[in-house]
């Protein structure tokens, strides 16, 4: 289901007759948009901006500085995501320390890391970051290594996609119309997140696909909704459905309680984040190998930050292409491939010449 | 990055013309020699192993620039206490490609190195190539008005390895396409002028095109619908976020060819087993000496050198 681009969007968007800047919050919707430059098909009425969509990206400086002290001083072995490793900590990054001796290893589930603990044996943590989408894995995976007994931490940095949209939409400086939502995330939470920023906002939040048919298709949608002055919260994209995913939902519930969490760029956001629950408290490695460490210093020319609330796009950065790039990335923006900043200095966000 | 080592400490010291040119193969005189050092771990994958892939890789760069290999040489480091049965096997296939390619092994060395100084085992080949007479292949005489083709879908080798290493299931029709080459590029040039031969190993399409429309200070304009992309390797390639045209290939070739004959060439691909996905992919224009890629979507936007990502030894 989708419409070739730029589809009805030119026609809509002349009927509306204004400006529009729609944010997505996913890097895969970031990569997709960038990737196929659906951004140069769509009238210059409507603006894509990208949002604190990549996890890897959302994640403060000292999340890593803390992950190496326990790897350190304590002899952890880290699991980490591939797109974690390269990220700057305030000193080095994770594929730094692990050149200078500490025990990381690259995994490309929350399972392989349980299965990896569970053959090796030692104290293990993972480093559990992400989204609605990959919570309920580290849920499953958390439980499963306390009822098989194996010695596997995490050390938590989860977050929660609507309480950010919900930070930028009351952020000074931002201006978002209309929301393009995650569809990975909407697969597991469905639309009531949405419904209620939607509401209490008045702005739409469109569920969209990742190809760009289907990303057009939900773009259509949102344009409608501000011509008929009906903004509300639905799925473009057939996989998400209205309820989502409660058998995930009901995983994340037995094994991880919300809390208050730092993103990068926006501060502390009260609620936006996932941390375990009661029962597992024992399995918390900030809080089995406490560690002190100074407080992180990021580059003061970097604006990932703002970069991640819309509130400044990759070339607004003095260092963008010169002193930060993919071979050397100075913010975590550039890092992951999902970033804003990585997104547009591979394909080229500026057009062509 | 070995591109920069390259750059920055090997050719201000040792680089000649012919290593500064970059082409996949030298020559020696009259004769064509090409030399590649295989790491790839896991050693064994589906579609092939070290050996079977060791003697393709190099009988390719051969056949890249029009030659034939005359006869191979091989060098094996081997970690202590490889099994005997893995060695046998992986031998096996390289006499087995050997045959495929039309040549054979003529030298060969080996050394076995403490546990730990080397993983299981690393291949080097070396081949000799007789180029026929009137042939004349380079990177730098793509020109504009030339037309670009591909031999079949891109990205299997780098793609399966990948999934392996990474451990995300195979699909069922996943498989390394490291092939020789040597009889389609034979036929081909039997049968019309061609500009340039490529094969997109490390890096793939992305980077090699990006090579030869450097070296020929062109533009070249690609068409990402027209590219063929098996569902399984683009299935893998969203699962880990790299662009399929940035995976590499072990028994495809692009090829750049004069206008006039790209009717010929489709036609005597057609009746190669390897090539029956063979495709027209794009044009070579005037420009700076970049790729620019027309998306899916009808967008157009530069194709970018791949940015080497920390990827697995993939050969």
């Amino acid at each position: 289901m989708g419409s070739d681009p730029p589809g009805r969007t030119g026609e809509l968007s002349a009927e509306l007759g204004r400006t529009i800047t729609v944010m997505e919050v996913c890097g895969t919707h970031t990569v997709s948009i960038h990737r196929s430059g659906l951004d140069r098909l769509l009238p210059p009425e409507v603006r894509l901006l990208s949002g604190p969509g990549c996890p890897v990206c959302v994640t403060p400086t000292d999340y890593i500085d803390r992950a190496m002290a326990m790897a350190f001083r304590h002899g952890v072995r880290l699991y980490t995501f591939g797109d974690l490793l390269k990220v700057p900590g305030s000193r080095e990054s994770l594929a730094d320390a692990r050149a200078r001796g500490a025990e990381v290893d690259v995994v490309a589930s929350p399972e392989d890391a349980l299965r990896l603990a569970s053959s090796r044996g030692g104290p293990s943590a993972f480093l559990a970051v992400g989204f609605e989408t990959t919570a309920p894995t580290i849920a499953a995976a958390l439980l499963q290594a306390r009822d098989q007994g194996v010695d596997l931490a995490a050390l938590c940095a989860m977050k929660l996609i609507p309480p950010a949209m919900e930070a930028v939409l009351e952020a000074p400086g931002t201006r978002v119309d209309a929301f393009l939502c995650p569809g990975h995330v909407a697969v597991i939470t469905g639309l009531e997140p949405f419904r209620r920023i939607s509401k209490e906002y008045g702005v739409p939040c469109v569920v969209g696909g990742f190809e760009p048919p289907e990303i057009v298709r939900a773009l259509e949608r949102i344009l409608q909704m501000l011509l008929d002055e009906e903004p509300g919260a639905e799925s473009a994209y057939p996989a998400a459905a209205a309820g989502g995913n409660p058998a995930a939902r009901r995983m994340m519930d037995r094994a991880l309680v919300p809390c208050d969490t730092e993103w990068r760029g926006l501060g502390i956001i009260p609620e936006s984040g996932l941390c375990l629950a009661d029962e597992l408290a024992e399995m918390d490695a900030a809080r089995r190998w406490p560690v002190e460490v100074p407080p992180a210093e990021d580059d003061p020319a970097c604006l990932c930050g703002e970069v991640l609330t819309g509130s400044a796009e990759p070339p607004d950065c003095p260092l963008f292409g010169e002193r930060c790039t993919p071979r050397s990335p100075v913010g975590p923006c550039m890092v992951s491939s999902e970033g804003s900043c990585a997104a547009w200095f591979k394909y080229g966000g500026r057009g062509l010449d | 990055m070995t591109s920069e080592l390259v750059e920055s400490l090997f050719l201000p010291r040792l680089g000649t013309e012919q290593l500064r040119a970059g082409e996949d193969s030298g020559m020696a005189g009259d004769r064509a020699l090409s030399i590649d050092s295989f790491t790839v771990t896991p050693q064994d994958f589906p579609g092939g192993d070290i050996g079977w892939l060791a003697v393709c890789g190099t009988v390719n760069d051969l056949a890249m620039v029009g030659a034939r290999p005359a006869g191979l040489a091989a060098a094996f480091v081997l970690e202590e206490g490889l099994a005997g049965d893995d060695l046998a096997r992986w031998a096996d296939s390289m006499g087995h490609a050997c045959r495929e390619a039309g040549t054979e092994l003529v030298a060969a060395d080996t050394k076995v190195v403490e546990r730990g100084a080397a993983d299981r085992a690393f291949v080097t080949t070396a081949g000799v190539g007789v180029i026929p007479k009137g042939v004349r292949i380079s990177a730098a005489l793509a020109a504009p008005g030339d037309t670009v083709l591909v031999s079949g879908p891109v990205g299997d080798h780098g793609a399966t390895i990948l999934s392996l290493r990474e451990g995300l299931g195979l699909d069922a029709d996943l498989k390394s396409d490291a092939a020789p080459l040597v009889e389609p590029v034979a036929a081909l040039l039997r049968a019309c002028e061609v500009h340039t031969l490529r094969d997109p190993t490390r890096g793939g399409l992305a980077q090699t095109l990006n090579e030869v429309a450097a070296a020929s200070r062109c533009r070249i304009e690609l068409d990402e619908a027209a590219i063929p992309v098996r569902p399984g390797v683009r299935a893998v390639c969203d699962l880990v976020g790299i662009d399929p045209l940035e995976m590499a290939c072990e028994g495809r070739f692009l090829a750049v060819l004069p206008k006039g004959h790209q009717r010929r060439a489709m036609e005597v691909l057609a009746s190669q087993p390897l090539c029956r996905s063979a495709a027209v992919i794009g044009r070579v224009g005037e420009g700076p000496g970049d790729v620019v890629l027309r998306t899916r979507a009808g967008a157009r936007r530069l194709l970018a050198m791949p940015l080497g990502e920390h990827l697995p030894r993939i050969c």
